[in-house]
């Protein structure tokens, strides 16, 4: 069923609704409302990802964003929401719509000892920056002989949402993983995304912070002011032993979705969200493959140079001898995203394939269990 | 109310408004420049003719419409049009080269003015013809675009910035890091490719870069620059308006030719720097050509004329455009100065187009067949250097041997930075990973948990690292 477009992060309690809360709370007495209050609040990603915004502007007076409705419109994801009220319309910069434009104004910025966050209404439109981005955010550093650096935060949704059409709904994290000198972030949980989002906005290099349209109303518990994740680390999110599923993004949701059903059948998969897409986890990642020997790569880019391509190439050369079975990709077709429903969801992977794919590396049977 | 009750209340209103902007005017001026400690007087007097000039013509030109032949015409149009108000005078207009005339009393320039641009722009001359000679004797090589007869440009505007204002360019930018101050050593090496090039041999004759003296590249795209600029005016403005530093006033100016005026980056830069005020200029080197593409082939005129204007192309995006003859440094030198003292006040950007010529191809391997001698030697005849030269010995700003001592220095520095560049070491292959990332961690965490540039062959550029 496609409400795992809005699944919750897996294993999180799902708060209930206020008034019900109220009716419980009144029900069970004094002793059950100190106790819900006693839990910590869950917030939705797109709150995270403002409080991680927040918090880094607080600390920081040189962080500022710039971007498309993102002051008095509050972001059209909402990331930034009142935002301009507390810092003002220069250290939120609602910009026209120059994508190439606003984005070297973001690097010159950067360049001159500012730490700008520019948002892209829709990853997709920094197609249109992808000059600036290219040239100047990954290279610079590098052709002026290290003498100016670009710590910037390119930060936007992307990916396949509800019948958006084909340029709205694009992964461009295939089209970026080639630019030498950025790095590739992708979120995926409330926690992990306020984490990401700080460390990203603190790094000096520039960072490509990739959302994801479905997973702004995902809910969960995020970490405080001080907690900051690594940049370069990959997720464990289930340990197993018989095949390691390495997703990332909204993907690790249907992967889950998946699982879920895998565990019923007898089956104990390790789930790794890779969390850097580029530089990979080599660390995570080999540890993992020497202990099932099996991988399979879940992802929602084209199956033509995307995330898993490079992945796959990757653990092919340096862990040939650690593997039972060829790597498997299971990528979304290279297919323009169609607007209608049925073929939209026949375009990008579904839990039923990644199911499938389990069947056929570890055995139509579970494996005996010693 | 009839014509005449009419006319006593618009004027009755105008005395009123003016009273009231001379007071607040006044005000202002007053403390503004007793806080720069400047002299008022003047700027008083000035500031209140304009005051007083501007409204009257504005007033005379609105009175012909309200209560001329205008009025019955407007009477007659119908609806919506007739209901609207009158359009507003424009206020920012192109101009083409409003340069003072210099007077035996008030030259132009000081002497040491006139002497450092002179200098500057000799270098310049030197320096190129010194690249085209070291790239046919096959030490320098790629694409290496001269600036050779466009030198006034580059000095009359750059010679007059701070050293913490920026400039960026495009591929033709050797002069321009001359003129903001680096050395001819540093730019030379650079493009022999040694690593005491000012970007470690890593940018070439494209990518000259200087954090010490603002420039912020040379880029090989047209056009890529330009935000590039206004992101380091963005910087200067915040550090006045959000993080409060009042000394913050430093100015960016970007120079690039008549092809990028038609790149897009150009418009959007336009666009947000007039939108956001940013203390930025914009400096068209009009050479006609852009490779062997001719500027009135490649460009549509603009409204109302034979040929494409750039400059007319500033107060269509709000900001004066501003014509000037690029052969003339010391007409460049003017208008610059009025657009970085605009810049700095906080009015906003400048469009200046200088109309110049390369006397070279657009790169050395450009045989430049499309442009006619003719064209070349009017141009030729026109050259900045010559023409300089004339003005101050025929002003009395220096003399012939003052003239001969410049050129000799000129020679000594070229010499010297072509000895030290082919003395300097090559880079080693230890540089090739050093500055991919500010942050190294950037590389990510190898198989045995140790993050890449950790491991043994990082420093010396031999390490996998992907």
């Amino acid at each position: 069923m496609l409400a795992s477009r809005n699944m919750r992060a897996s294993g999180a309690r799902v708060a209930a609704a206020p008034a019900q809360r109220a009716i419980l709370a009144a029900r069970s007495g004094r002793r059950a409302s100190v106790a819900a209050k006693a839990q910590k609040k869950e917030i939705m990603m797109w709150e995270a990802l403002r409080e991680a915004i927040d918090e880094e502007m607080e600390r920081d007076p040189t962080v500022c964003v710039m971007g498309e409705d993102v002051g008095h419109y509050g972001g059209s994801y909402k990331c930034t929401l009142g935002l301009y009220k507390k810092y003002g319309d220069m250290r939120v910069l609602d910009t026209p719509i120059c994508e190439n434009g606003f984005m070297g104004m973001g690097v010159g910025a950067a360049m001159t000892g500012l730490r700008p966050i520019v948002e892209g209404m829709n990853m997709g439109f920094l197609l249109l920056a992808f000059n600036q981005i290219s040239n100047n955010c990954g290279m610079l550093h590098y052709t002026s002989g290290g003498q100016f650096k670009t710590p910037l935060v390119i930060r936007g949704p992307g990916g396949v949402g509800r019948q958006l059409g084909a340029e709205h709904s694009q992964r461009l994290e295939s089209y970026f993983q080639s630019i030498p000198g950025v790095q590739l972030v992708a979120c995926s949980t409330v926690r992990n995304s306020k984490a990401l989002l700080k460390a990203a906005i603190r790094s000096d290099n520039p960072i490509i912070f990739f959302e994801h349209v479905l997973l702004y109303n995902v809910k969960g518990e995020a970490g405080d002011k001080d907690e900051v994740a690594c940049l370069e680390r990959a997720e464990v999110v289930r340990e197993g032993t018989d095949v390691s599923i390495f997703t990332y993004s909204r993907m690790r949701y249907v992967v889950m979705q998946a699982v879920s059903e895998l565990v019923k059948q007898g089956y104990n998969p390790e789930v790794v969200d890779l969390i850097s897409l580029k530089p990979f986890d080599m660390e995570t990642i080999a540890k993992s493959v020497k202990k099932t020997r099996k991988v399979i790569i879940v992802e929602e880019c084209m199956k033509t140079g995307g995330i898993g391509a490079s992945l796959s190439a990757v653990i092919h050369e340096s862990l040939f001898n650690e593997l039972d079975h060829e790597v498997v990709r299971l990528s979304s077709q290279d297919v323009p995203t169609a607007y209608a429903y049925e073929l939209e969801a026949a375009t990008i992977v579904q839990s039923s394939q990644v199911v499938d794919a389990v069947h056929k590396i570890v055995g139509a049977t579970a494996p005996v269990r010693a | 109310m009839n014509v005449d009750e009419r006319r006593a209340h618009a004027i009755s209103s105008w005395v009123r408004r003016i009273l009231r902007a001379c007071k607040q005017q006044l005000i202002c001026t007053w403390f503004e420049h007793k806080a720069k400690r400047r002299p008022v007087g003047l700027q008083l007097a000035k500031d209140l003719t304009g005051l007083f000039y501007k409204p009257f013509a504005a007033f005379h030109r609105t009175s012909c419409l309200r209560f001329g032949k205008m009025q019955s015409m407007l009477k007659q149009r119908s609806g919506v049009r007739a209901a609207q108000p009158a359009r507003r005078a424009v206020q920012v207009r192109a101009v083409a080269a409003p340069v003072k005339a210099a007077t035996s009393k008030s030259p132009i320039v000081t002497p040491e003015t006139a002497k450092d641009l002179y200098y500057d722009m000799v270098l310049g001359r030197e320096f190129e013809e010194m690249c085209a000679q070291m790239y046919y004797r096959g030490k320098m090589f790629g694409f290496v675009h001269l600036y050779s007869g466009q030198e006034a440009v580059s000095s009359g505007v750059i010679r007059q910035l701070r050293q913490d204002d920026y400039v960026v360019s495009t591929y033709r930018d050797h002069v321009h890091a001359l003129s903001k101050g680096v050395s001819a050593r540093e730019v030379m090496a650079e493009l022999f490719g040694k690593k005491t090039g000012c970007c470690r041999g890593q940018g070439g004759s494209m990518h000259m870069f200087s954090a010490k003296a603002g420039v912020l590249g040379g880029y090989a795209f047209i056009g890529e620059g330009i935000p590039v600029g206004l992101g380091a005016a963005f910087q200067s403005k915040y550090r006045r308006d959000v993080l409060g530093d009042e000394k913050a006033d430093s100015v960016t100016c970007s120079f690039f030719g008549d092809g990028t005026c038609n790149v897009g980056q150009f418009y959007e830069s336009l666009n947000m720097a007039a939108l956001y005020k940013l203390p930025h200029i914009f400096v068209v080197e009009n050479n006609l050509w852009a490779i062997g593409m001719s500027h009135l082939r490649a460009t549509a005129s603009t409204a109302g004329d034979q040929d494409p204007h750039i400059y007319k192309k500033g107060p269509a995006f709000g900001m004066p455009g501003v014509l000037v003859d690029g052969m003339d440094v010391l007409k460049v030198h003017q208008v610059a100065k009025e657009a970085i003292e605009r810049a700095r006040r906080g009015e906003g950007p400048t469009l200046i187009e200088a109309e110049t010529y390369r006397f070279r191809g657009h790169s050395l391997a450009d045989p430049d067949e499309l442009r006619s001698k003719e064209e070349k030697a009017k141009w030729l005849a026109r050259d900045p250097i010559p023409q300089l030269k004339k003005y101050m010995i025929d002003n009395g700003l220096a003399s012939e041997a003052d003239i001969k001592a410049l050129e000799d220095k000129v020679a000594e520095v070229v010499e010297d930075c072509v000895k030290f560049a082919d003395e300097s070491p090559k880079p080693e292959r230890g540089q090739l990973l050093e500055n991919v990332f500010a942050d190294p961690r950037g590389f990510g965490i190898a198989e045995d948990g140790r993050y890449r540039y950790q491991m043994p062959g990082f420093s010396s550029g031999t390490a996998v690292v992907s």
